[in-house]
């Protein structure tokens, strides 16, 4: 069978001229940009769409009345319907912003544990979660009288999902888990673990802070009951995310946070509350931000994006295929499902070095324990040096982290 | 006991350092202090003596004798413990008046070394320094 898949029409390159951040020098090197499962850059439309709301809409959203505020209601609204359209939520009000998939996952468990959990629930994690979707169910857990366990991961940093169907009883009442481990790259099959948590009753969140820049994901076809993610790994500005959820789930919810925004009539004989996505909004939202996620999306929108999975997959194996081909180089985190991430040490060197070193010839990668402390220590390691690559990396940015890594042996090792 | 703070001294580095006129030099140069700075003993390395702030692991522990603080210190990572050397060279068998007189924001600067380290690791550094400045104003 031939390739069904034309790479052809994505254009690494020409993506590149969209990000201006790319083009620079760091340390007297051009940037080797490679801490995308950190932070991705914004695009130029990205960028304007910021600028434009504030030379030419800023005001407050829903409530002014005039004609800036409601171009800026119009614009922020629109955004939602577009993040809506982007992860096929049924309807734009299932789509609350938060600052951030932290934010996102402690909403979760602060309203929905809160008015739930009971002494002897169980909460199932996977063991390879980032600190956010680990710590804010153990604090509410200990609130509760519930437990938070961990699912174990296998040697190649997969999910053991034969362990998970054993860990499953009618106590569990929520699964968190993360579709990509940020720390290994790991693909999570979550469907399976969204319709094994529905099997016993419980639900499931999904974490896709490390999903949502590399392919589209479809809320509806996962079958999950709570979607978190951040835009600044989508592309769009920092402290923004967005928390989706079924729509029965978020309307049964107490509000997260008291303030304007969120409630409908407010007396000291009692207040009522805004209906979604409103109720969970308490305050004034981050417009310009809202904005700018809109426009990541749009931009996603109109790019190949099965084109620069592809690219990114090969991106992956080229470097792969670099680490097995260069002596002393172990890669932490070998499932056969994976992003664009490559986990690894230089053996003999701290990571630490290794990252700083990178740095001194323009490399950027993230080292140490990608706050996954627990999967780090079942690997035995303190740490990794991590490089991730997004689309706008290209072949000739992993010959640099090669260059770089050769260099970097040459003082460590 | 380390050279450092004795044999090789603060300006001892900042001299040699400005040597250097490119970075592969000057880490190498830190590299090599690090080499010099005695392992700490296994037993030593405890929670209590654990410098937090730190992306890397960084051990530091102190004695006072005849009036003068002594410190020892060890990292898990090259660069780091290069950097201890270069921070005890300032600090090692001073009396807790030198310790607080020394100004270490100006060292730094002239080091013109922090700038190359992430404020993460800056910051780890740092806490090594209030941990020993704190010894002095304790002693």
């Amino acid at each position: 069978m031939s390739e069904q898949i034309n790479p052809v029409t994505f254009d690494a390159e020409r993506v590149r001229a969209d990000f201006p951040i790319l083009n620079q020098e760091v340390n007297g090197h051009p940037l080797v940009y490679l801490d995308n499962a950190a932070t991705t850059q914004k695009p130029r439309a990205v960028i304007q769409a910021i600028v434009d709301y504030y030379e030419h809409d800023n005001s407050n959203v829903h409530r002014g009345a005039h004609a800036l505020a409601d171009r800026a209601t119009e614009k922020f609204e629109g955004a939602r319907v577009k993040v809506a359209n982007f992860i096929n939520a049924p309807q734009a009000r299932q789509v609350i912003w938060t600052r951030g998939t932290t934010e996102g996952i402690n909403l979760v468990a602060s309203s929905w544990g809160r008015s739930n959990l009971k002494a002897g629930d169980r909460i199932l994690v996977s063991a390879m979660e980032h600190h956010s979707n680990i710590v804010p169910w153990q604090l509410i857990a200990e609130e509760k009288g519930a437990s938070v366990e961990p699912v174990p991961v296998l040697e190649d940093g997969s999910i053991d999902l034969d362990a998970f169907a054993a860990m499953l009883d009618e106590r569990v009442r929520l699964v968190a888990c993360g579709h990509v481990s940020n720390a290994l790259g790991t693909i999570n099959p979550v469907q399976d673990v969204v319709r094994m948590a529905h099997a016993v009753g419980a639900l499931a969140l999904i974490d896709g802070a490390q999903a949502v820049g590399h392919w589209a994901v479809d809320v509806q076809a996962l079958d999950c009951d709570f979607y978190v993610f951040s835009s600044h790994k989508l592309f769009g500005p920092t402290g923004l995310g967005v928390l989706y959820g079924k729509e029965s789930l978020l309307d049964a919810m107490p509000p997260y946070q008291g303030g304007g925004e969120m409630i409908e009539s407010v007396s000291f004989a009692g207040t009522t509350f805004n209906q979604l996505p409103y109720k969970f909004e308490a305050g004034t939202p981050d417009i310009a931000g809202v904005i700018g996620l809109g426009a990541a999306v749009d931009y996603l929108q109109s790019m190949d994006r099965a084109g620069a999975a592809v690219h990114e997959a090969a991106l992956l194996s080229y470097a792969e295929e670099r680490a097995k081909a260069t002596p002393g180089i172990r890669i932490v985190g070998t499932a056969q499902q994976k992003t664009s991430v490559m986990s690894f040490l230089l053996e003999g060197a701290h990571p630490n070095d290794v990252g700083l070193l990178l740095d001194q010839q323009g490399v950027a990668v993230r080292t140490g324990n990608h706050c996954a402390q627990p999967i780090m220590e079942q690997f035995g390691i303190s740490g990794t040096v991590r490089a991730s690559f997004s689309f706008y990396n290209t072949r000739a940015d992993v010959d640099r982290l090669f260059e770089a890594l050769d260099k970097a042996r040459q003082f460590l090792v | 006991m380390s050279r450092f703070g004795t044999e090789i001294t603060s300006d001892d580095i900042v001299d040699t350092l400005s040597f250097f006129d490119n970075w592969e030099d000057r880490y190498k140069y830190i590299i090599d202090l690090g080499k010099e700075l005695p392992p700490l003993d296994e037993a030593r390395r405890t929670e209590d003596n654990l410098v937090r702030g730190c992306q890397s692991q960084v051990w530091l522990v102190s004695d006072a004798r005849d009036g003068k603080l002594f410190f020892e210190a060890d990292s898990d990572a090259f660069i780091v413990k290069g950097l201890l050397a270069v921070v005890l060279a300032a600090y090692n068998a001073k009396t807790p008046q030198e310790v607080s007189d020394f100004d270490v924001e100006a060292y730094f600067a002239e080091l013109n070394l922090l700038k190359h380290l992430s404020v993460t690791r800056g910051n780890g550094l740092r806490a090594m320094v209030t941990r020993i400045q704190g010894t002095a104003a304790a002693s």
